[in-house]
């Protein structure tokens, strides 16, 4: 059960990534990178995470990406022209990649048994666990982290406070 | 029968009885603000089709099913067509995680609320935060400047007082150690309307909170610039009409809703009576059963008329002074809500 939902949302989640490379116009790029999201988050819960994957709906899903949606409806982006890159990157870019995805894939084959295995839907990890990590075990890099954002929230008013004075 | 039989065919008729409800109660909640408003505006509302108007719901529900259901040539169709059915949806699915009654289980399967997860409170605020999609899509699709002003205004509306609205709820959470909502509710049922959230637990400023930022949320007056038609013609869903407005129009409605269970839930002790335990409680069954829904639809009944009342009364915001009022006031007060809150825990 949790095998076939667990396919099911990763191949949601890998056909939203390459939709969103897909398409041409900015907006439907933004809601494939939604659909990303949102598998995402039932990933986490078949991981046993349901505080963190309600906070991926409610935080990248429903927020992140409403600002996505916003900046691209306020510019007015349109279709983008699709440009032929060189030769160069389709002949050696294409085969290269494959090759690498190739060796990757025989490497994780063949040494399988180092990595263990999880057993989906046999974990659980309640909010006042990630509580308790949060504001007591790891709070030094809760607190650096929470005064990064702020430098870089008040760096972006600065920024835009100076474009509009010029 | 096994078990899973059992719960599946619980949860179908639970989904279907609770749907069918939702709905009525929207197409009625829709003639109780027009009577409302109608008899602060000192007329009668709708009052011909059928005993006192209670006939209307239905009747406009046969006039939008039969309207000429047109769609602009310019729209991106798609998303013109997906929009109003991710609102309607996100506004339908947040009734899952709301318990409406007792703790009674049949066969291990909870009769009165669809679904109880233990991030029901995450659940909500989450599909809420989906909704605004429906919102901003629409006014994009439909190839027109109003819309995309409106939806826009909108959408940045909705996403600012999301924040004072979650964080009003964290003093709640604090007090009640869960987020599940019949946790909740069983933290302050204890005494009667004293140990309600509101009363009891000294939460009035949150509830205060909750409310403004609910009513902002749900696009309603005095916030509801968005859609009022002398300002934007309309705004997001100016280009649909019959079943796609319809279901706007459904989706707006079934969010008062959702947001009132809410507030009754956390703030006013949900589907626990206000005497507590001063009357004797009845050994009857169906009494134990019942009584419960009736204080919770009394309660869900006094938010919608409450609604109804201020949009009937309050003049409507100006945009900068809705945005300002969120940023500005709401944010720092909900803030210094949970600040308090905790504090007052830990002292104690």
């Amino acid at each position: 059960m949790h095998l076939i939902l667990f396919f099911i949302f990763g191949m949601l989640c890998l056909a939203g990534a390459i939709n969103l490379l897909l398409q041409r116009h900015p907006i439907n790029s933004a809601l494939s990178l939604i659909v990303v999201m949102a598998s995402l988050a039932v990933l986490y819960l078949l991981l046993g995470a349901e505080f963190l994957a309600a906070a991926q709906i409610i935080v990248y899903s429903g927020a992140i990406m409403v600002l996505f949606v916003f900046v691209i409806m306020l510019l007015n982006a349109g279709v983008e022209d699709l440009t032929h890159g060189s030769r160069a990157a389709y002949v050696v870019g294409i085969p290269g990649v494959f090759a690498i995805i190739a060796v990757l894939t025989a490497f994780f084959f063949t040494h399988r048994a180092d990595f263990g295995t999880i057993t989906l839907g046999s974990y659980y990890v309640s909010t006042a666990g990630i509580s308790r990590l949060l504001f007591r075990d790891l709070l030094l890099a809760f607190e650096v982290t929470s005064i990064l954002i702020l430098v870089a929230i008040l760096g972006a008013v600065v920024l835009a406070r100076r474009d509009a004075s010029e | 029968m096994s078990h899973l039989l059992v719960f599946v065919l619980l949860s179908i008729l639970k989904v279907a009885v609770v749907t069918g409800i939702l709905l009525t109660t929207v197409a009625y909640t829709v003639l109780l603000e027009r009577k409302v408003v109608g008899r602060i505006q000192n007329r009668w509302g709708p009052s011909r089709v059928g005993p006192f108007g209670l006939l209307q719901p239905a009747v406009d529900g046969i006039k939008l099913f039969l309207k000429e259901d047109l769609i602009p040539t310019g729209v991106d169709r798609p998303l013109y067509i997906v929009a109003p059915i991710i609102a309607l949806a996100c506004a339908l699915i947040s009734v899952a995680v709301i318990p409406f009654g007792a703790d009674i289980q049949i066969r291990g399967v909870h009769m009165f609320q669809i679904t109880d997860l233990n991030i029901g409170l995450l659940v909500i605020l989450g599909v809420t935060s989906v909704g605004v999609y429906g919102i901003a899509l629409s006014g994009w699709s439909s190839n027109n400047k109003y819309s995309l002003l409106g939806a826009l205004r909108s959408s940045a509306q909705m996403v600012s007082y999301e924040l004072a609205l979650g964080l009003s709820l964290i003093g709640v959470v604090l007090r009640a150690q869960s987020l599940s909502l019949r946790d909740i509710v069983n933290s302050q049922s204890a005494h009667g309307a004293i140990s309600w959230n509101v009363f009891g637990g000294f939460q009035f400023i949150a509830f205060f909170i909750y409310l403004i930022a609910a009513y902002a949320e749900t696009n309603r007056a005095p916030f509801d610039l968005v859609e009022a038609e002398s300002e934007l013609t309309g705004g997001y869903h100016t280009e649909y009409s019959s079943m796609k407005f319809a279901m706007f129009f459904m989706a707006e409605y079934a969010n008062m809703v959702t947001v009132s269970c809410v507030a009754t839930l956390l703030f006013l002790g949900g589907w626990s009576s206000p005497f507590g335990n001063l009357l004797p409680t009845p050994h009857n069954f169906f009494f134990a059963a019942i009584a419960p829904v009736f204080w919770f639809v009394l309660k869900v009944f006094f938010f919608l008329f409450l609604y109804t009342w201020v949009r009937g009364t309050l003049p409507r915001f100006r945009y900068d002074q809705l945005m300002g009022f969120g940023w500005k006031f709401l944010l720092p007060l909900a803030i210094l809500n949970v600040l308090g809150t905790s504090l007052a825990l830990a002292l104690h």
